[in-house]
């Protein structure tokens, strides 16, 4: 048995070493598009930050790791996949068979239809040679321009501030990290990455960037924004509980949102050394024309990892697999669904039929040092209950969201305490009962829901 | 035979000598916040659960993280945090769906229950036996884990 | 060192939080909490000052051992001039909010003048500000507790607050923290009140470190625990039954002081004891007693977490106190119940929850509903007095609905919440007070036991068993066992208990340690967590120095010797029945011996060579 695995990436790496863990005889063959061992783009800030050596984002460390396992990690592209002779047509000229085939060719950065976008100091921000390049630009004082606040963007955000550069982000939607937070939680974001220094131009889009006219830098990007300014409107407090607590919140916290009258596009011209892209990325799925692999936003597979051609699998960014709180299939493009999806496929590959019961939306973000995280419907259900706590002085949000008594997604700012359990609590699909009131009432109170729930056995 | 941190919190009183152990222990001085187990008190049903990584067979953190930080103790089962492989992503903690791995702003690394390497200090501390450290097999740690197990649904073994 | 050495200074008046470093000088010699905080007041303050204005200043102070692995190391004292006793209140308290105090970094928090509308103060960490408690005004401490920490979206907030009984000026209003551990006697809540500071929050997350040797620290606190874990009080006595083991033991003394001290063995005390919660009752086949519950760092966790049975009288529509919480200590137990002439445990245990829940001292509570009651079957109080309450002794719905009432400060409860000295005056018969400086006595009988009698005497605070156990000695036999008849030999006994208690309290750790620990057993954890060197001598000398610094500032405030004194009915009125029948205090004898072993004038005044050799 032959298990190709087009990938090296973490979803690749699991679902490799899931496999030789489970046959000890089989052949296993990762390839890979990079040069470097295989590593973790997640790891990416804390190297421009300074905190790990390149050494430090490899996804293994022990260099003889692939090969004690016999596992055969090999640098190549692979530009077809030819189902019915069950090959590959490698970019060097040469073919591969395979018995099982697992795509996990992860996702490429989108590049914006921007004039200048080719200029050698713009840099996208994903693999190791365009951190090497950021590194080489963003040095002390630098002007930094970044295209775009979605997750990536403000995780990198940490490592480039931590240089020294002068930075300003640029993001076309409402607030930062829309995709991933809501309103209040995308203001609150920008509101402290402005207090940290950080220049954030919301409702903004780049049109050009180009060579300098002047010498105080580099490049010259210019951005056409709509209306609003770097200072977020002010969040209200939007919780419904009523009665003494509630009484008591709303004169603290309550106020009405300012309405923040609509200017006209104005256009603004930034200096820049260095402008990096992060504009989202889409999955590497272009060269599967024609093989009959059905593909959407990413390659779709059901529960089983199995692509709709047969002994086909597809795991991690590159796949669109079953969303746990919807059911529907979706891209998660995120480490802990990359090595979910790698161990479900590397248990089909291996021929036991071993369901993914769907992976939940989770995302953790460290930005600049306010760290907020969000699971599952975060955005809610129609017809759900939701509390929100806002704590805009300790920048501080909750926000819950309930289908019936049930925890169905969060968005929290500031908690640093027992994340996990509320993946756990959305994940049991637990009936809350009493507890629902209560963090209606108090959702800091989460994690005493969560023991009262699961350690039920020892709180009554 | 490994050894398994075990809780009856109807031994508990809630004094807390477990976090400070712990906490002095891990990071040098006294302060509950910085412990790896913790105790939340049920006040109107007068009790006190301790709570701590059940060093779980799915490893969720171990696997989670992208930079191998997370290692197993093959003597101790204990899932450790290797603190200069750790970056500080914080993936680990929203991926345990227990809670028990938590993020130290101060040392930028994540903080979990490694069982003190085989000879943990809660147990040491604590003045009511309600955390003891015993044999693995023993059936109240069992019957937790395996309600932690059923509780999250499908990670198949890796 | 294990001091953070910094000190919050709030003034209400101008509604300002400075912070400013602590006198190390006075470290040296006081040590931290009671001994440190009496140094500060009597510093800066006219101890001659209206305990209820804006001049008198309240100290909220952690010991040097708070925050820290020692066992009972989580406690703070309040110290400030008692609207009670006109002289020093110092009142202790346990729970959570001291460690927090010190994990915020702070060693203590100075309260000064009065502000204009309700406030409380909110510590987390470093930041400090004042808040409105507009909103908590007129709220309960269970109340108000639950509503900050769900205002602050913390469920780990710790807070300190006071209740109605404390607005209401309740003269032994106290300060509740952790929903049932009281900063509890000498109306440290009333002043709060007065200074319209409804409470306290703290978050700390700094941590508590700077042990100056950690590993002989660590060594030093194990083998104490360990000391705890072997003494039968400590490790056996108190964890089963909590300070409720002492109900039937004193009973049986015949030091059990009854129905206003009229009798001294109480009849239905077997049924208020320790062992009597445990039994386990028909209607909801549970026992009175739920959990032991634990103070931060306390291996021995003497308090009590109860429920009512569901079906009693006090709580049977009432759901929110059909929940556990806060249950009988033997004090509490023997006011509102022996004193009282009550032998109802779910009825002490509810009037008990109501203490905790408007922050009111049970023994001060107890012993005036106690006297009233004496006055109301003289026939000098009437149903008119009480609203309709029919005071009798042994009426557990007069003495819930009493209880009821002073909570709230209404009616009745008004002139039952000024205690026991000035209601007694106000009828007429100040001779039924059992008190000593306008301070309710505890539960020991001074007539069947003579050392505690001088104490309650010569204590600091008035009527009070906390400033000299020599319950310890003179019945449990710690560390010797004393006679509790005979008078010899009592001053020198109750003097090495009153410094050595100074020593504890000053430390930050519990007194209840010192049913197994003494000095010995402290000198080494202070010795190993602090910088100098803390020998038992000096922590002797020191506990001397506290003692003789607070009786400074009772004397500047107003008292002389002629405080010293007891009640006729323990001077006079014998002992009618049970073991120690036919016995009075013998104060007088004793009086001058203790004088003169604690190096006094005659007249009860501190000669200039005892201040010189105290350093005062």
């Amino acid at each position: 048995m032959h298990h190709v695995i087009i990938g090296a990436g973490p979803a690749g790496v699991v679902a490799a070493e899931s496999l030789r863990k489970a046959d000890s005889s089989a052949k296993i063959t990762i390839l890979g598009k990079e040069s470097e061992p295989p590593y973790s783009r997640m790891a990416i800030p804390y190297k421009l930050k300074g905190k790990i050596e390149e050494e430090g984002m490899y996804l293994r460390h022990d260099p003889e790791h692939f090969k004690a396992l016999d596992i055969d990690v090999r640098q190549c592209n692979v530009d077809k996949i030819n189902p019915e002779s069950k090959t590959l047509e490698l970019s060097d000229g040469s073919q591969q068979s395979y018995d099982k085939l697992l795509i996990a060719t992860g996702a490429t950065p989108l590049t914006p239809p921007v004039e200048g976008m080719e200029l050698p100091g713009v840099h996208k921000s994903w693999t190791m040679d365009d951190m090497r390049g950021i590194e080489s630009l963003a040095t002390k004082g630098a002007k930094v321009v970044q295209i775009g606040a979605g997750f990536i963007a403000c995780t990198n955000m940490e490592g480039i501030v931590a240089r020294g550069v002068d930075l300003t982000i640029v993001e076309m939607e409402d607030r930062m990290v829309p995709r991933m937070m809501d309103e209040i939680a995308g203001n609150m974001i920008k509101d402290w990455c402005i207090s940290q220094g950080v220049n954030v131009l919301t409702n903004g889009m780049v049109t050009s960037i180009k060579e300098s006219t002047n010498s105080a830098s580099r490049y010259q990007v210019t951005v056409k924004q709509k209306g609003a300014s770097s200072v977020a409107e002010p969040v209200a407090e939007e919780k419904e509980g009523g009665g003494f607590f509630g009484a008591i919140k709303k004169a603290l916290f309550g106020g009405e949102p300012e309405v923040v009258a609509a200017r006209a596009s104005e256009e603004i011209t930034l200096d820049a050394d260095l402008v990096i892209v992060a504009t989202g990325v889409r999955a590497n799925i272009g060269f599967l024309e024609g093989t009959g692999i059905s593909v959407d936003q990413g390659i779709l597979i059901n529960e089983r990892m199995e692509t709709s051609v047969a002994d086909i699998y597809a795991a991690g960014d590159c796949a669109q697999g079953k969303d746990f709180s919807t059911g529907e299939q979706e891209v998660h493009a995120i480490q802990p669904v990359a090595v979910e999806h790698g161990r479900f496929a590397a248990q089909n590959m291996l021929g036991r039929s071993v369901e993914n019961p769907g992976s939940l939306n989770m995302n953790v973000l460290d930005a600049v040092g306010l760290i907020s995280c969000s699971y599952g419907l975060w955005m809610g259900v129609e017809g759900g209950d939701s509390v929100k706590v806002v704590e805009k002085d300790l920048w501080r949000y909750l926000n819950l969201q309930f289908d019936g008594d049930v925890l169905v997604g969060t968005t929290a700012i500031g908690v640093a305490q027992h994340m996990g359990a509320m993946r756990g609590l959305i994940q049991m699909r637990a009936n809350l009962g009493e507890w629902k009131a209560i963090l209606m009432e108090e959702p800091a109170r989460i994690m005493e829901a969560y023991l009262a729930l699961t350690q039920s056995a020892v709180i009554k | 035979m490994q050894k398994s941190l075990v809780i009856d919190a109807d031994k508990c009183t809630g004094c807390l000598q477990c976090e400070m152990a712990c906490s002095v222990h891990a990071e040098g001085v006294f302060n509950p916040s910085k412990s790896r187990i913790k105790t939340f008190p049920f006040h109107d049903e007068g009790i006190f659960v301790p709570y701590t990584c059940t060093q779980c067979d799915e490893a969720w953190c171990l696997h989670a993280c992208p930079v191998e930080a997370i290692q197993l103790n093959r003597e101790t089962g204990a899932k450790e945090v290797i603190n200069d492989l750790c970056v500080g992503c914080k993936v680990c903690t929203i991926s345990c769906p227990f809670g028990t791995i938590n993020y130290n702003a101060d040392s930028g690394k994540v903080i979990k229950c490694d069982l003190c390497g085989g000879d943990p200090e809660c147990a040491k501390a604590c003045p009511t036996s309600a955390i003891t450290y015993v044999d693995a097999n023993w059936t109240g740690y069992d019957k937790m884990k395996q309600y932690a197990a059923k509780a999250i649904p499908g990670q198949p073994a890796s | 060192m294990s001091w953070t050495k910094k000190v919050l200074r709030v003034n209400l008046t101008e509604g300002t939080c400075k912070e400013e470093p602590l006198n190390m000088e006075w470290v040296e010699q006081f040590l931290g909490q009671r001994g440190l905080a009496t140094k500060y007041l009597v510093e800066e303050m006219d101890p001659a000052v209206d305990a209820l204005s804006p001049e008198n200043k309240m100290i909220f102070i952690t010991g040097p051992l708070t925050g820290t692995m020692a066992s009972t190391g989580g406690r703070y004292s309040v110290v400030t001039k008692s609207p009670l006793t006109g002289g020093l209140a110092c009142s202790n308290s346990g729970g959570f909010f001291g460690n927090e105090m010190k994990n915020a970094g702070w060693d203590m928090v100075i309260v000064e003048g009065k502000s204009a509308a309700p406030v409380y103060l909110n510590i987390q960490n470093e930041k400090a500000e004042l808040l409105s408690a507009e909103g908590y005004w007129g709220k309960s401490a269970w109340e108000t507790e639950e509503g900050l920490k769900a205002q602050h979206q913390d469920p780990l907030l710790r807070v300190a607050t006071i209740g109605v009984s404390g607005e209401k000026g309740v003269l032994y209003a106290a300060i509740i923290n952790d929903l049932h551990r009281a900063a509890g006697r000498s109306g440290v809540g009333t002043v709060m009140g007065s200074k319209n500071l409804k409470a306290i929050t703290i978050r700390g997350t700094k941590g508590v470190g700077n042990i100056k040797d950690p590993a002989r620290f660590f060594q030093a606190t194990q083998e104490a625990k360990q000391v705890l874990a072997e003494n039968p009080v400590t490790g056996e006595g108190l964890p089963a039954l909590g300070t409720q083991v002492l109900m039937n033991v004193i009973n049986e003394v015949g030091g059990m002081p009854t129905r206003n001290w009229q009798d001294s063995v109480f009849e239905g005390a077997g049924k208020i004891s320790g062992e009597a919660m445990l039994e386990v009752r028909e209607s909801d086949g549970k026992a009175n007693l739920t959990r032991n519950g634990g103070c931060f760092a306390c291996t021995i966790a003497c308090g009590r977490i109860s429920t009512i049975d569901p079906e009693h009288f006090t709580v049977k529509d009432k759901p929110e106190y059909q929940i556990a919480s806060g249950g009988l200590e033997y004090e509490a137990s023997w006011a509102l119940g022996c004193d009282t002439g009550v032998d109802d445990l779910d009825a002490l245990t509810y009037a008990n929850f109501l203490c905790n829940e408007q922050g009111m001292d049970p023994i001060s509570l107890g012993s005036t509903i106690a006297s009233a009651m004496e006055l109301y079957e003289m026939g000098v109080i009437s149903k008119e007095d009480t609203g309709g309450i029919e005071l009798n002794f042994g009426s557990a719905e007069a003495m819930v609905a009493v209880c009821e009432l002073v909570g709230k400060g209404e009616g009745f409860g008004a002139i039952i919440g000024q205690g026991s000295k000035r209601m007694c005056e106000k009828y007429g018969h100040p001779e039924l007070s059992m008190t000593s400086r306008g301070q309710e006595f505890p539960a020991y009988d001074g007539r069947a036991i003579q050392g505690i009698g001088l104490g309650y005497a010569t204590s600091n605070r008035g009527g009070c068993h906390l400033r000299g156990y020599t319950i310890a000695s003179e019945v449990l036999g710690v560390p010797i066992k004393t006679d509790p008849a005979d008078a010899d030999g009592k001053a020198d006994l109750l003097i090495a208990f009153q410094n050595a208690t100074a020593a504890f309290d000053s430390a930050g750790i519990c007194i209840f340690t010192s049913f197994a620990w003494t000095l010995e057993n402290v000198a080494p954890q202070l010795d190993a967590a602090c910088e100098g060197d803390w020998t038992p001598e000096r922590l002797e000398e020191l506990g001397e120095r506290v003692y003789n610094l607070e009786r400074q500032f009772n004397y500047a405030a107003g008292q002389s010797g002629a405080d010293d004194t007891l009640p006729d009915r323990l001077t006079k009125e014998a002992i009618k029945q049970g073991p120690m029948k036919g016995q009075v205090s013998q104060l007088a004898k004793m009086l001058p011996e203790y004088y003169a072993a604690r190096g006094w004038n005659a007249d009860g005044t501190i000669p200039q060579e005892t201040k010189d050799r105290l350093g005062l």
